[in-house]
């Protein structure tokens, strides 16, 4: 009998062409994404006077810097220029690239599976934290930087030491109201920011069953935001299901060969995990953020922390967030008012998490202003057949063009100095949506709420009666 | 990029925990080509006002020629822009010592021949405490693993590849075109056995 290994254990094998005396494998890559930001990349190649070695393999997306709004005349010329270089860049090698024009455009993270370019047993690179998305059809998929990209870019190959296995139960059923994003936030409070650094987590249990397709993305992208390069989630029929007859799916005789190789994808029964995490689905509520860090949450009817009650080392770091989000400690984090909310990004973008905002928000009206950026124009297009864009704009919120958008603000779609928004994105960072800005992460029905109520506000009241 | 084995230079602490790489470089920033260099955007909204003016109240402004960091726990960690490392390198810094480092920045770092020198809690409050809002001379020995401040001595932790990479400063392109033969057979073997993992050419 061979030693039960775990579904890490397996994609790194089928895809490790060497490994070094030291512990570093030569990868192989399956699939590289690339999008504006790689232009650091681009011209690391062209110093060398190199060419893409696997042009099929490489796509490129506009994303970072899409416009949501008048995409035909771009006002800025530095965010112009740096969609023109990823233009210039995949001509000259031959890349396929989703433009801005392309009725396929969005966030790399959303259209990678919405193409059927993700594909369960791949290898995933992107110049980007959260290809841990990708993770969630059981891929090996990760996070590069720009010195990587170019060396994938030139060799189609990637070096990495194999970090260590964690696996994250989450078992029994979420209450309603509850979501993928619920429990994301839920293991980084318990682990911390930097808890899962140098591990890949795989996500296991019945409640992540349970999940959709989209539910598991949002997850898998937040492995990030513990500190894991690697989130990912063993197939099953909704993986083949999501998969099956996309563009770039395998079809015939590729998609049954497939099916067979995909059948292995999982942790062998008795495969040893360096870290074992256990989470009971039903503990877990709607959660939000209330600092600058996004292991900085609290379930929405808690109260804010109090620096004085804590030990020095943490009382220091909460009293720094406290006064940044200029929130008061020991006051209830409900009802605190938000100056605007935006719903979008590669972690909640999906049509899925369209459907769930527009269930609160359908027949209301938001009291503050927002955008809706939906994750691709593929589901933009959707969500206007099913008369979703109707729903947020009738609430009083914008209804734009897809891109990361105001997640990262590299669009010019900021949160100004001082302003509190409600925000289904990753990142609560300090300074991450604008200068000053104050970001409140949580879950896109909870960010509908915060738009109707104006304030910070559990969703679960406002669904009594509807479907959730 | 050249090697390094010792490094000799002022150190400066910046006493934060989790100063992620959105704080490292503003994302505003990220548009700019390499050659106008990325020093002056390092940690800019946390030294500069509205305006772009350095800020007095920021110890760390006074210390333009310090080329060693002692910084908090999760140093770097969120994106994977590597601009978080450019700023550090062209802002004139050669390491950062901290108890823990975001992994992608970790690895961009080492990419860039920036030292990420991983210390206990213990040593890192000593370096801090004796560093104040100052700086002091100090030295790094990578083969060693030792940082010298003053009379205070503190080994940190490197991986052993990374180490033998900041040494010898070497090209990851270079060496990975010595394996193109083992990375043809692969490829080879790949399509064969699993040619699902080509995408289907889309109509």
């Amino acid at each position: 009998m061979s030693q039960p290994r775990t579904l890490l254990d397996k994609l790194w094998a089928s895809h490790e062409i060497l490994r070094r005396d030291d512990g570093v494998s030569l990868l192989w890559v399956d699939r590289h994404l690339v999008h504006e930001g790689s232009h650091h990349a681009f011209a690391k190649l062209a110093a060398r006077e190199a060419q893409v070695a696997t042009p099929e393999l490489t796509f490129a997306v506009v994303d970072h810097y899409a416009p949501t709004r008048n995409r035909g005349q771009i006002a800025d010329p530095q965010i112009a220029r740096m969609i023109e270089t990823l233009r210039a860049n995949a001509h000259e090698h031959g890349l396929q690239l989703f433009d801005l024009d392309d009725p396929r455009q969005g966030i790399v993270h959303v259209i990678g599976p919405e193409q059927g370019l993700t594909l369960p047993g791949l290898l995933i690179t992107c110049g980007d934290s959260h290809t841990s998305t990708h993770g969630a059809f059981g891929a090996l998929a990760f996070g590069i930087g720009a010195t990587e990209v170019a060396h994938v870019l030139a060799t189609q190959t990637v070096w990495q030491k194999k970090p260590k296995a964690m696996r994250i139960r989450v078992e029994g059923a979420v209450a309603p109201g509850v979501t993928a994003k619920d429990i994301a936030l839920n293991w980084i409070v318990r682990l911390g920011t930097g808890g899962a650094q140098g591990y890949a987590i795989e996500y296991a249990g019945s409640a992540i069953r349970d999940l959709t397709m989209e539910g598991r993305m949002t997850l898998c992208n937040l492995s990030i935001e513990g500190g894991a390069r690697f989130g990912m989630v063993a197939p099953d029929e909704a993986t083949q299901a999501y998969v099956k007859d996309r563009p770039f799916a395998p079809i015939g005789e590729d998609w049954t060969a497939a099916v067979v190789a995909w059948s292995d994808l999982a942790s062998d029964e008795n495969a040893e995990f360096d870290r074992e995490i256990r989470i009971d689905a039903a503990e877990i509520a709607p959660t939000v953020t209330w600092g600058i860090s996004p292991e900085q949450a609290l379930p929405v009817n808690a109260t804010l922390p109090d620096p004085t009650a804590l030990d020095a080392g943490k009382a220091e770091a909460t009293r720094a967030a406290l006064d940044y989000m200029g929130l008061i400690p020991g006051r209830p984090l409900a009802g605190t008012p938000v100056d605007q909310v935006f719903i979008g990004s590669c972690t909640n973008g999906r049509i899925e998490d369209l459907r769930a905002a527009a269930a609160v928000l359908a027949g209301r009206r938001a009291k503050v202003p927002g955008l809706v950026s939906p994750g691709s124009q593929p589901i933009k297009a959707q969500a206007e057949q099913e008369g979703l864009a109707e729903i947020f704009i009738e609430a009083g919120l914008e209804w734009g063009a897809s891109g990361c958008s105001m997640c990262v603000g590299m669009n010019g779609d900021l949160v100004g100095a001082g302003m509190r928004c409600a925000s289904s994105t990753n990142r609560n960072f300090r300074g991450r949506q604008g200068r000053g800005a104050r970001t409140h992460l949580m879950s896109p029905a909870m960010v509908a709420a915060a738009a109707v109520t104006g304030t910070i506000a559990d969703v679960r009241p406002l669904l009594r009666g509807r479907a959730p | 990029m050249g090697g390094w084995t010792t490094h000799a230079g002022l150190a400066v602490a910046l006493p934060l925990a989790n100063i992620d790489t959105d704080q490292l470089i503003p994302a505003r920033f990220m548009s700019v080509p390499r050659a106008d260099g990325y020093g002056q955007y390092l940690l800019h909204d946390l030294r500069r006002d509205a305006d772009g003016t350095l800020t007095e109240d920021c110890a760390f402004n006074a210390h333009a020629d310090a080329s060693i960091l002692i910084a908090g726990e999760n140093f770097g960690s969120g994106s994977s822009r590597e601009a978080a490392v450019y700023a550090l390198v062209d802002a004139g810094f050669r390491a950062v010592i901290a108890p823990r480092f975001g992994d992608i920045f970790a690895s961009n770092a080492v990419n860039n021949g920036l030292l990420p020198a991983q210390i206990g809690a213990a040593d890192y409050d000593a370096l801090i405490n004796q560093l104040g809002g100052g700086t002091v001379r100090a030295s790094i020995d990578l083969e060693a693993g030792q940082i010298t401040l003053a009379e205070t001595i503190v080994t940190f932790v490197l991986d052993e590849s990374w180490r033998i990479k900041l040494i010898n400063g070497w090209d990851d392109i270079d060496l990975t075109q010595q394996h193109r033969n083992s990375i043809d057979t692969f490829k080879d073997h790949r399509r064969r056995t699993a040619a699902w993992a080509w995408p289907a050419a889309a109509e």
